[in-house]
């Protein structure tokens, strides 16, 4: 009985006597390691070596063979950056550009999603599978007519050019539907024996409720508004309205091998969500898994 | 259920003097609702008008950027069109001459050789990630971390730190090949191994997103089948094999059919690394129709182009499900 209860407690080992006890004595740590340790070199190398070469100077880099570690800490790169492009307008552009992306979606996906999950009113069906159908379609579709729609409402070279496509999504609204599916009936119709109306209750009582799924989707938006390329990029095209992604794509088109310049403008484009990610990695990778995969 | 509703508002509109009714008398299916005291016509509106003020505006833009801009690239598909003078219609004929453009196949083969080998690698290394990630041994907040930090790094800084890795003159990649006592490679230059380094470079930031789904679904697998296997006298590869894997196909499908669809629809990474170069080696056909609309602005052609695109990842993402449906997975 104790055997078997031991053998749950760790199932991915299971107690074969000769076995693992084998292995211990021929290396003094998992074998695991072996094959984790260089994984993880080759995925974060890359990155290290991006911060390490906006920290070079051009002789630095154009050495042979090539370096990793800098001869000396120079800040050339971040200031010619500074000095040929508009890096910090690019900048402050995608954190508004996220930061409406980010309230558009959760104001109007939370919305939505309870009037689907809670709401009975004609046309809801139609409306709902209207909105998944949505999902179908691919974005090089809407490419061309998005532009020419964008271009005839006058939104081309503006921000709200690479916002707009942002402001909401048909799997923001599902996510945050089948959140609220979820979540048990009784506190709604108190309140509303109470006395409060719809919105009062959704104000109050559910959207409280909703932190860890509202997360997610903050999450999700920022990752996918903070890093798209395709809308600004056919969109925008007056150097004072890009963002970073589009900024630095261009930029890169003219300085093809200033490497200390193209590194650092990377730098500035990815280390904030990089940083971000590393301080609340565990809330992080619970809102990628809590993304509908385990409904 | 609104079937039911509206079912209601056509029987129960009678005359005038049965609409006005006393506000405490229940009917029946209402009973306990506490807006009734409100007659049930204005109140249904009432419903209908706070129902489309949760779900329309959300909704609304949802259809607008998307339906409404799918049946109008239908529309312009069938035109020849620059976006300035007004479209010349043409009928069909943009997508019979897709038929005989050598350009336009040879980026579907390009765009074939890439989700050919990107979909199986990230499925494989995804799994075998997952499972070396699920172990219980130290450092594994470390491994986590740095497997999945390049997911969050944008496809367009991706790209950007790639063409400097893989340069040929100055790139760490082939100071690698060099301390191994490989000779040098062009990489991204070389027409031949263009989009097995892009395959490479699109692993490299997709296959934290893949490992950390698996890792979920490991974590899901309900402990006393693993149990029982092992109490049958089944080791670790046969608990694997008959437990783990047969466990993991819905996810398997999942990822992919998602994964088909982002190696179908890859645009920024070959955008910053090679535009379509070396030769148009690496044209995808999403980078075709970028190319058609906004440096030649063909929108017309583009537009039958992407129409083409997108029946092509209709036709392998439904194959993919019906395959799954008959292999008696139950993933969708």
């Amino acid at each position: 009985m104790t055997a078997i209860l031991r053998r749950g407690a760790d199932p991915l080992s299971p107690p074969l006597p000769d076995r693992p006890a084998a292995r211990r004595r021929l290396l003094p740590f998992s074998p695991w390691h072996l094959l984790l340790m260089p994984l993880a070199l080759l995925f974060v190398l890359p990155l290290v070596q991006m911060v390490l070469t906006s920290f070079m100077t051009a002789a630095d880099i154009n050495r042979f063979p090539p370096r990793l570690i800098p001869t000396s800490l120079s800040v050339a790169g971040y200031q010619g950056l500074l000095a040929e492009s508009h890096i910090l307008r690019w900048l402050g552009n995608t954190v508004i550009v996220s930061a409406i992306s980010i309230v558009g979606h959760l104001v109007l996906c939370s919305l939505a999603g309870y009037g689907f999950a809670r709401l009975r009113f004609p046309g809801r069906t139609v409306e709902f599978f209207t909105l998944l159908a949505t999902v179908m379609v691919p974005i090089q579709l809407l490419m061309i007519p998005t532009f020419v729609m964008f271009s005839r409402l006058g939104l081309v070279n503006t921000l709200a050019a690479a916002f707009v496509p942002w402001l909401t999504s048909a799997f923001g609204i599902f996510l945050m539907r089948q959140f609220f599916l979820s979540l048990p009936k009784e506190l709604e119709e108190a309140a509303k024996l109470d006395g409060c109306g719809a919105f009062g209750t959704f104000a109050r009582i559910v959207l409280p409720l909703a932190k860890p799924a509202l997360a997610t989707l903050a999450v999700f938006t920022l990752l996918g508004s903070w890093n798209d390329l395709v809308w600004p990029l056919i969109a925008i095209s007056d150097e004072r309205f890009y963002t970073l992604q589009v900024g630095l794509t261009t930029f890169q088109g003219t300085r093809r091998t200033q490497f200390e310049l193209l590194m650092a403008g990377n730098v500035m484009a990815t280390m904030p969500l990089i940083l971000g990610f590393v301080l609340a990695q565990r809330w992080f990778v619970a809102s990628m898994t809590f993304s509908g995969l385990k409904r | 259920m609104v079937t039911n509703e509206i079912g209601r508002t056509t029987t129960d509109a009678g005359p005038p003097a049965r609409r006005h009714r006393s506000p405490v008398a229940p009917s029946g299916a209402e009973r306990g609702r506490p807006d009734q005291r409100w007659p049930r016509r204005r109140r249904l509106a009432a419903n209908a008008m706070t129902g489309w003020a949760f779900a329309g505006p959300g909704t609304f833009l949802v259809v607008g950027l998307s339906i409404f801009p799918a049946v109008w690239a239908f529309l312009i598909s069938r035109t020849r069109w620059n976006g300035i003078a007004p479209p010349r219609d043409l009928g069909w004929g943009n997508y019979q001459r897709m038929v005989d453009d050598p350009e336009l196949w040879a980026s579907v083969r390009h765009t074939f050789v890439l989700t050919a080998l990107f979909v199986p690698s990230s499925i494989v290394l995804g799994l075998v990630i997952a499972i070396a990630l699920s172990q219980k041994i130290r450092l594994i907040t470390f491994y986590r971390t740095c497997i999945f930090v390049p997911f969050v790094a944008s496809a367009a800084a991706t790209g950007i730190l790639a063409s400097y890795v893989f340069n040929p003159q100055f790139g760490s990649a082939n100071e690698l090949l060099r301390l191994v006592g490989l000779p040098p490679q062009l990489f991204l230059e070389d027409p031949k191994q263009v989009l097995v380094v892009i395959c490479v470079i699109a692993l490299w930031g997709e296959v934290g997103f893949t490992a950390v789904i698996y890792l979920a679904a490991l974590q899901d697998i309900p402990k006393d089948l693993i149990e029982a296997a092992t109490v049958d006298g089944a080791n670790r590869l046969q608990v694997f094999r008959h437990v783990t894997l047969p466990e993991l196909r819905p996810v398997t499908v999942f990822i992919a059919v998602w994964q088909t669809i982002t190696a179908l629809q890859l645009f920024d990474l070959v955008f910053t690394t090679t535009r379509g170069g070396p030769l148009n080696a690496s044209q995808t056909v999403v980078y075709y129709v970028y190319e058609l609309a906004f440096q030649t602005q063909r929108y017309g052609y583009g537009s039958a182009v992407a129409y083409g695109l997108f029946a092509l990842t209709m036709v392998l993402t439904i194959a993919m499900i019906l395959y799954s449906r008959r292999a008696k997975v139950e993933a969708f």
